[in-house]
């Protein structure tokens, strides 16, 4: 069962679309594994959206601006209905079409959220393997994380945070083990050290470079900017 | 232009611009949501022309997708405000990011993924082409079939909306899913 879930404060942000394509679409695939997370957002973008439409705040913009620029607006919208209306097709359907990815000899279905973003190619460190989503989003880096049986990321530490979001399979930590669905997201203060048993994909979010914390593992610290 | 309207008003308006792509209904949406939008998008977009477009995409995307708005779903607002924020998200990673890669319709799916009506087309009457076969009924026959299946309007519904005697809308689906019937085969009940 999952276990972990966004913060409520988190998933109010997501609904009103103002986090990060990566978080959001972190975000978007932990509901679609999770029911009750789902039922929570439903709720919220509900909420959000009628206080958004509410009347009362529609009065204050009227009486705060000027008739002249009342009387552009909606001669504007006028204009704008007509260049909506002119065309009577509706949109086409959708095709909703798996992507799949091949990482060694195994296959996964991406989760619809992000097949339409570009995956860079995996690339391989020992049992570690990282492809990149590119997003363009500055610091914030978004990697699709594959982890070979028996693998796993020497303990380290986050100056940023750090987003796991379990796909497929299982790993475990200090903490406990994770299922498919898990959304673990750890700050500057956790430090931790993930191992996978039987092998796992994971889709990871992370604003700067992990930071290992013990012995030989800092002569890996070059590791640490790759797995960011 | 109205400032007011309940949920079953504007529900009623927008089932009528996805059934019977009606002008003044759609007119009257854009009324009650065009300044509301403009005021929200005006906050995230200094720019007027930028707010402006916010408007002009979500309204033109809610005339071109009425026919996804499940009713059953939730209210027309929370439909609105979801096309709205995508929009919006995709028109922000553009100035932020440069990127016009419109993500937000995989992030927040405007039709559920399960019971849209291409969807139910799909699973059940697959190389059936039944949009085709839709096609072939008369405008009046098609109305009452698409309310009646894609947008679960009860018979009921469908005669009030479309200011119809109940037996009218009886008789049309019965015709209609005999035509149906016809061309898709005795089989596929």
């Amino acid at each position: 069962m999952i276990k972990h879930h966004p913060k409520d404060e988190l998933l109010t942000v997501f609904v009103d679309g103002q986090l990060p394509a990566s978080l959001s679409a972190a975000i978007a695939i932990h509901a679609d594994m999770c029911s009750c997370c789902q039922e929570k957002i439903e709720t919220m973008t509900q909420t959000q959206a009628s206080a958004s439409f509410e009347t009362s705040h529609l009065d204050d913009v009227i009486e705060d601006s000027g008739s002249a620029e009342k009387a552009l607006a909606s001669s504007d919208f006028d204009a704008m209905i007509d260049a909506i209306v002119v065309n009577d097709k509706i949109a086409p359907p959708k095709k909703i079409d798996e992507k799949n990815i091949m990482v060694g000899d195994i296959s996964y279905t991406l989760p619809y959220a992000i097949t339409n973003i570009n995956l860079a190619s995996f690339s391989q460190f020992g049992k570690l393997a990282r492809a990149r989503l590119q997003l363009d989003e500055g610091v914030i880096h978004s990697s699709l994380l594959h982890i070979q049986p028996g693998g796993g990321v020497p303990q380290h530490t986050h100056k940023g945070y750090e987003l796991t979001l379990l796909l497929s399979g299982e790993f475990s930590d200090e903490k406990g083990n994770y299922v498919p669905g898990d959304f673990i997201l750890l700050d500057a203060k956790n430090t931790h050290q993930p191992f996978s048993k039987t092998g796992c994909l994971c889709f990871t979010v992370a604003n700067d470079a992990l930071y290992f914390t013990q012995g030989i593992s800092r002569l890996l610290n070059p590791l640490g900017t790759f797995i960011y | 232009m109205p400032l007011d309207m309940d949920n079953k008003e504007l529900s009623q308006l927008l089932i009528a611009v996805a059934l019977t792509r009606d002008k003044p209904a759609f007119s009257l949406l854009f009324g009650f949501f065009a300044p509301r939008i403009k005021r929200i998008s005006a906050c995230k977009f200094p720019n007027p022309d930028q707010s402006n477009e916010v408007v002009q995409e979500t309204m033109s995307n809610v005339w071109r997708k009425a026919h996804l708005f499940n009713p059953i779903k939730g209210p027309v607002t929370t439909w609105v405000y979801t096309v709205m924020r995508n929009v919006t998200f995709d028109m922000l990673r553009k100035v932020e990011t440069n990127k016009e890669d419109n993500l937000s319709d995989n992030i927040w799916p405007i039709a559920d993924k399960k019971e849209s009506w291409h969807q139910v087309y799909e699973d059940h009457l697959a190389k059936r082409n039944i949009l085709a076969c839709l096609e072939s009924l008369s405008e009046n026959q098609q109305q009452v079939v698409k309310g009646f299946y894609f947008l679960e309007m009860s018979q009921a519904q469908l005669a009030q909306h479309l200011d119809l005697p109940l037996g009218t809308i009886k008789s049309r689906l019965r015709l209609a899913l005999a035509k149906l019937k016809q061309q898709l085969g005795e089989d596929n009940d």
